[in-house]
């Protein structure tokens, strides 16, 4: 990968295909919700989604239609109660049938490090005790060559595109993350393509900490500027979490019509340009 | 002070569980109410980990999501998501996690994850997220709950995250070291495990609770403890302290538009 500069639109018309193991990823924090809606307008279909908290998100692009598959480790609406989208496609199949792959946050983790460290499989301490390796086939149990210990192994996570958003990225393309910087990291060194949306371009990052969390250009994808492209979640320095969206949400996506309207109005007729307003609204 | 709710006296003795020198794995919601409590009452020093990367946090309101932006501004560094389940808390550094659940037995295990059926649910729910590590790896584990026959039940549908297993020695059976729930808090008593059976059993009641209320809100045979202790009410300090953290939170997320 060498990081290239483009719009949004070239961005995943260019590195999304349908069918593909896509991993958005943004622990609460830097979700790309911008590229999401990019998805859900170029009409992507059957994508085998990839998060640890598929929230407002992956609520938005499972009601839309774009996924055949999710795997996750935890499916809710943070501080605020359930994904009523993912709900009605897992109990009534609307807009249709969506295959589940559950797994726990360790799992996930582990699973996106073995994945940027080029290993076939995560093992660690997990699930003891636990009923998901009952319903979870990808969910193994090792023993340890030199100890005996029982230990859980999941696949590695090897998605077709990793999709992350950063606060900055200079010039040349190397890409910075502040804050809470989640599995950011290891999901787009995991993945054979990558998009990375950002809230500035800027020059250089000569004022930058030596130990910041960085990936250089030649390890990145398409970079997209889009300010605000992280909303509702936030950008550390930049705007802070709109939790009055995710209350807002809440209703929106309760009923199937309420939410299609939402998406027609806000994602289908809207734009990447939106975003930058709703970072003015929510300042940091 | 007698002015208080059942959810504030749950959540001041859910507070009062946590000592100054622990390491502690919060949850969202009541945990973390209760664990930030603890840190501005009696337990400043207290270490306080969100699964979001962010140790040593001192949030001036709760969050309202595990990675909201105070908790990493007040941290003492945060760390990216895949180190703090590897070094942080399979590395056994953290000596407390604190949880809540949708269903919880009376040996402890909890379910987060569906009621009815898994292939075929009544109710999906979140997901287990952090929980199945954090039950295993943290030294040992709180539990907080509001009581009801629906949510304490002889049989949880799903096994999301171990407790004691099938009671006894069980939980040990699975490779597991650590001590487990060693104390449920709920809003009307504290539940502590049987040395031998495992199954929790009566051992302090919240004033102005009968045996009968608890009895009632809980849908396994309640076993009472020989002595049983009346819990301590809530300080005039710690209402105020917790009062003054729900009102800041509330001014500030609404204050978001």
């Amino acid at each position: 990968m060498v990081a290239r500069f483009m719009s949004l639109k070239e961005a995943v018309s260019s590195s999304v295909r349908h069918g593909d193991t896509v991993a958005m990823e943004g622990f609460t924090h830097l979700i790309p919700h911008a590229c999401g809606h990019e998805i859900i307008r170029q009409g992507l279909r059957d994508l085998t989604l990839i998060r640890m908290t598929p929230d407002v998100i992956y609520d938005q692009l499972i009601g839309a239609g774009c996924a055949r598959k999710l795997i996750f480790s935890w499916g809710g609406n943070p501080g605020v109660g359930s994904l009523h989208r993912l709900r009605d496609a897992v109990q009534d199949h609307w807009p249709h049938k969506l295959e589940i792959e559950e797994h726990s946050h360790a799992a996930m983790a582990n699973a996106y490090d073995a994945g940027a460290a080029g290993l076939p499989c995560a093992v660690f301490k997990g699930y003891r005790g636990a009923e998901l390796p009952r319903v979870n086939p990808n969910i193994k149990f090792i023993e340890c060559p030199f100890t005996g210990e029982r230990l859980a192994a999941v696949p590695a996570i090897r998605p077709d595109v990793a999709v992350v958003h950063a606060q900055k990225a200079n010039k040349k393309g190397d890409v910075l993350f502040e804050g809470i910087v989640g599995v950011q990291k290891e999901a787009v060194l995991a993945a054979k393509k990558s998009i990375i949306t950002v809230e500035e371009i800027v020059d250089n990052f000569d004022d930058v900490p030596f130990n910041a969390v960085m990936l250089p250009h030649w390890a990145v994808g398409a970079i997209v500027e889009v300010p605000g492209g992280a909303h509702p979640s936030y950008a550390q320095g930049y705007y802070k979490r709109d939790n009055a969206f995710y209350k807002a949400w809440d209703e929106i996506a309760k009923d199937r019509d309420s939410f299609a309207a939402w998406i027609d109005e806000n994602v289908i007729k809207g734009g990447p340009e939106d975003f930058a307003a709703r970072r003015n609204e929510n300042r940091a | 002070m007698t002015d208080y709710t059942a959810t504030e006296m749950m959540t001041v003795t859910a507070a009062r569980a946590l000592k100054n020198d622990d390491v502690c794995f919060v949850g969202i919601g009541m945990p973390s109410a209760a664990c930030n409590l603890a840190r501005l009452t009696h337990a400043p020093d207290i270490t306080l980990i969100y699964e979001s990367g962010t140790i040593g946090t001192k949030p001036d309101v709760l969050p309202l999501s595990i990675g909201d932006g105070e908790l990493c501004e007040t941290a003492v560094n945060t760390v990216s998501v895949p180190e703090m389940f590897r070094y942080w808390l399979q590395g056994g550094k953290i000596s407390v996690g604190f949880l809540g659940a949708a269903q919880l037995d009376k040996y402890g295990n909890i379910n987060t994850t569906v009621i009815g059926d898994y292939f075929d649910p009544k109710v999906r729910l979140p997901g287990g997220g952090g929980a199945p590590e954090i039950a295993t790896s943290c030294g040992e584990i709180f539990l907080v709950m509001k009581q009801s026959k629906r949510g304490f039940v002889e049989k949880i549908d799903f096994v999301t995250s171990l407790g004691y297993g099938k009671g006894g020695d069980d939980r040990a059976s699975y490779g597991v070291t650590t001590r487990g729930p060693s104390r449920l808090i709920t809003d009307l008593c504290i539940m502590e495990p049987h040395p031998v059976g495992k199954h929790f059993i009566v051992t302090s009641i919240h004033p102005g609770v009968t045996r009968e209320q608890i009895i009632e809100g809980t849908g396994w045979e309640v076993e009472f403890a020989d002595e049983i202790a009346e819990t301590p009410t809530p300080g005039t300090n710690e209402l105020t302290v917790l009062r003054d953290l729900h009102a800041r939170t509330a001014k500030a997320h609404e204050g978001q538009q």
